[in-house]
């Protein structure tokens, strides 16, 4: 794969390139010079934290900055032609014809009022490349190259009538209309499920090897670049750590923070076993024989039934849509089972929040996916923090002050800075483990963890994830963890319950779940996780067969 | 020099329109400048970043503000004191002439601002009350309490807020009190609707989502996490109404059912003093421009807060 580094033809060099980005009328440089050579046919992956500057420089090599961020220094040439210095017409009509982006959320980057195929021919008409009637047939081409179900008729539906793993293949075939040299992907795979995601990722990689096309992965999943890219690049906070080819940065990265990055899914916590049958502890939390709706729909769970121990950790796994959330749902109460009980610790609750008791309520705490959404940004820290201690224990004046303290270093965090601060002035991890503070100050048994680390760095992931294990051992707290993300349950569960469909699959505990055999649903699963081995994807697609991989090997 | 003689007086309109606007601005710069000077910490930083345009809103209305709270004191005559022949020109005691009955036609302006404003304030202060309350319970509460507030809105709403005030003003009497009733009454709908879609955002957040959880009671809710996540645009539409609620009070004066004579009160003063158009004065005029220059200058300081609260994401 790199060997073609040397003998084919440079398509695009960067050299000295800074960006500054502009904030509180000043500018600040948040890329300080980096150089980038890529050639014809190859792929570059950029990975980093968020706030490292991947995206940033994807778009430099496009000539294109967001709003609020200028070039400031360096060149970018491509094929040959400088683009820091063209006029923006000209950058324009480089722009998807010679040089396409995939963004992030399909979803969101496809307009809804206008069917697939029509935004599909709007850049080849557009550049006069292909008649209208020309660019459809291609685009069905594509969209069968991509292996996208129906392709003779997929392309007539609105976005909204494909699944997002094939929206996310519609736009690589999208980018691909103008045949360009170069093609900018995004994390094209972040927000998908494991098993749409493997699909993604094999059209990907197939179509970019069929027509000889550069491109640019930017992720900050390593085990996903692993498989796409033929050389990669580290960046941390717009410098770059360091540079090589895929098996080389694999086998031996030379710098520390590459290896940090690297080391982080080796976090394993000890497993913790149930108690024994025969000492009959009550757990903390049963859910039993659980069916719900929503108003009027279609039953979304059916005969949902696991435990939760005392001082464990259940993860509940399953693709999006397969009931996890709304099973929490129905623990807290928010949505009134249909049939069934949930009891806590042996005594049944009420099916509705509203009628549990004030010490019914607070036993049971829940940290949320998105820290930002979770936490009202117009009350402070100490408010925030300090209002379950002060609603559920009476607390107040200095009691409650040293209470907030005491949580503050709990969960890592310097009371005295953030005591008074608001939360839109902490970082995404930082708000996460306010989140959990909040949590704590209730002083539960039990607490719902949805989806609290698929939104963070996989660094301070590994962070969070390592705090709530610490806290887990000093409060013998009960976790029920709901993930899509099969590392982080191998890094922290105790118990598995696999979910699909509304229904549970299989549960059992880890050590069990991880080893063959297992359903085949959890197989699914389990196989489609990314492997930091570069060969892993060539192999797991010889395994299935190219037809049966992501939707269709569901079934 | 003898062609200059028929340019002469248009040139002074000019000169003087392109002086006032000059003064203004030059106003407005010191104004700010002054506030930056005066105010401590954020609100100094607040306003050294304000447009002139919202520096002048502000300072025409606390001028206003100035005016009416120490108007007897201020005004160099009484409010229906008697001093001259109806509609007496101006001299060097009457600055702006004397009215139909002979009043100070400035004592009448500055009492005027305590009428007209002080009963515009009350009642767009009770019909955000209403409104506001009505709508954050029913974005919070949802259910049956939400259809029955809606549709009681939209009854008040589908009737022409001009000719429900009229009906009302003539069935109850037009006391300050019922004129101040009524027109909260009649704007409050409008509130509520702004509240309710404003706040139906942030009731669907996590953190609210929390503290339904937590137990908390809809006092609660309402008060600590669903007003302050609203409060931005509450404050800049109610700006907006206030000149809505004065222009229909002034309408209303005009109509004279609105603030009863001897009350000085601008819209009244306008239909009083009418007939000396036709005469080519200006004093009907006067009124009519303190209204206008209250409006402007309230838009202007609302559009700041517009485009602080949209523009600043913090």
């Amino acid at each position: 794969m790199p060997t073609h580094a040397n003998n084919a033809e440079r398509l695009l060099k960067i050299r000295n390139l800074t960006i500054e980005g502009h904030s509180d009328d000043e500018w600040i440089e948040i890329v300080h010079g980096i150089n980038l050579d890529l050639h014809k046919g190859e792929v570059l992956g950029l990975i980093g934290e968020s706030g490292a500057g991947k995206s940033t420089i994807g778009l430099a090599a496009m000539g294109f900055t967001r709003d609020g961020c200028r070039i400031s220094g360096g060149t970018i040439e491509f094929d040959g032609m400088e683009l820091t210095t063209r006029p923006k017409s000209e950058l324009r009509s480089l722009r998807g014809s010679r040089i396409a982006y995939v963004a992030q959320s399909a979803a969101a980057s496809f307009n809804p009022a206008h069917r697939l195929i029509d935004q599909h021919t709007e850049a080849p008409v557009h550049y006069d490349i292909m008649s209208r009637s020309d660019s459809q047939v291609d685009a069905m081409e594509l969209y069968e190259k991509l292996r996208l179900p129906n392709p003779k008729e997929i392309g007539f539906r609105y976005p909204h009538q494909v699944s997002g793993g094939q929206l996310q293949r519609a736009m690589t075939a999208m980018a691909m209309a103008c045949r360009p040299d170069l093609i900018v992907f995004d994390e094209p795979t972040t927000a998908l499920d494991v098993t749409t995601q493997i699909e993604v990722l094999a059209a990907i990689r197939d179509i970019v090897e069929q027509f000889n096309t550069a491109a640019i992965y930017i992720t900050h999943d390593l085990a996903v670049v692993a498989q796409m890219a033929d050389r990669i690049k580290v960046l941390l906070k717009g410098d770059e750590v360091e540079e090589a080819d895929t098996a080389t940065m694999l086998r031996s990265p030379r710098e520390d923070y590459t290896k940090s990055l690297w080391a982080v899914r080796s976090f394993q916590k000890p497993e913790n076993l149930r108690p024994d049958a025969s000492s009959a502890e009550i757990p903390v939390v049963a859910v039993d024989a659980v069916d719900a709706s929503y108003t009027r729909g279609a039953k979304v769970l059916h005969d949902v039934s696991f435990d939760i121990h005392r001082g464990m950790t259940v993860a509940i796994v399953g693709e999006s849509g397969s009931g996890k959330s709304t099973t929490a749902r129905c623990i807290t109460g928010l949505l009134p089972p249909s049939s069934g009980v949930v009891r806590f610790n042996g005594e049944e609750l009420p099916p509705s929040y509203k009628q549990r008791t004030k010490d019914q309520l607070r036993q049971a705490q829940m940290i949320y996916q998105m820290a930002d959404t979770a936490l009202n940004p117009r009350i402070k820290i100490c408010d925030i923090i300090g209002r379950p201690a002060q609603f559920y224990s009476g607390l107040s004046g200095s009691a409650l002050k040293t209470r907030v303290e005491e949580l503050l270093d709990l969960i890592e965090l310097e009371p005295a800075q953030y005591y008074s601060r608001y939360p839109p002035e902490l970082s995404g991890g930082q708000k996460q483990r306010i989140g959990i503070a909040r949590a704590l100050a209730a002083e539960p048994s039990f607490i719902i963890c949805d989806e609290v680390t698929s939104a963070l760095d996989q660094l301070v992931a590994e962070g969070i994830l390592k705090l709530l294990d610490r806290l887990q051992s000093t409060l013998n707290l009960a976790y029920m963890f709901i993930t899509h993300d099969l590392a982080t349950v191998r890094s922290i569960a105790d118990e598995v319950v696999v979910m699909k469909e509304g229904r549970v699959v299989e549960q059992g505990p880890k050590t069990v779940m991880f080893k063959p055999p297992h359903h085949a649903y959890t197989d699914l699963l389990l196989s489609s996780v990314p492997e930091m081995d570069p060969d892993w994807l060539t192999r797991l697609l010889e395994e299935r067969g190219v037809d049966n991989i992501g939707e269709a090997a569901r079934n | 020099m003898e062609f200059l003689h028929g340019w002469m007086p248009a040139f002074m309109v000019l000169a003087t329109i392109a002086g006032v606007l000059l003064a203004a601005v030059a106003m407005s710069w010191l104004f700010r400048a002054l506030l930056v000077w005066v105010l401590p910490g954020e609100g100094s930083k607040v306003m050294r970043s304000a447009p002139l345009t919202a520096s002048f809103g502000l300072f025409v209305i606390i001028l206003y503000a100035l005016a009416g709270i120490f108007a007897p004191w201020v005004a160099p005559y009484g409010e229906s004191e008697v001093i001259a022949s109806s509609f007496a020109p101006a001299d060097d005691k009457m600055l702006l002439g004397a009215d139909q009955l002979g009043r100070d036609m400035f004592s009448r302006v500055i009492f005027g601002a305590r009428n007209t404003v002080g009963i515009a304030l009350i009642a767009t202060s009770l019909a955000f009350l209403m409104g506001a309350t009505a709508g954050l319970i029913a974005a919070t509460r949802g259910g049956w309490m939400d259809q029955i507030l809606g549709r009681f809105a939209d009854v008040i709403m589908s009737i022409p807020s001009l000719i429900f005030s009229l009906l009302l003003l003539s069935i109850f009497g037009t006391s300050a009190f019922v004129l101040i009733v009524i027109i909260a009454v009649i704007y409050a709908p409008r509130v509520f609707r702004l509240t309710r879609a404003v706040s139906g955002d942030v009731v669907v957040m996590d953190y609210i989502e929390a503290a339904r959880l937590r137990g908390e009671g809809l006092w609660y809710l309402i008060r600590k996490e669903i007003l302050p996540n609203s409060k931005a645009p509450l404050i800049a539409e109610f700006g907006l109404e206030f000149c809505f609620v004065f222009l229909l009070i002034a309408g209303l004066s005009f109509l004279g059912l609105g603030i009863q004579p001897p009350t000085a009160d601008w819209g009244s003063m306008v239909r009083d003093n009418a007939t000396l158009i036709s005469f080519g004065e200006i004093t009907p005029l006067i009124p009519a421009a303190a209204i206008s220059l209250l409006t402007v200058a309230v838009n202007f300081v609302v559009d700041w807060m517009l485009y602080r609260s949209s523009g600043l994401k913090d």
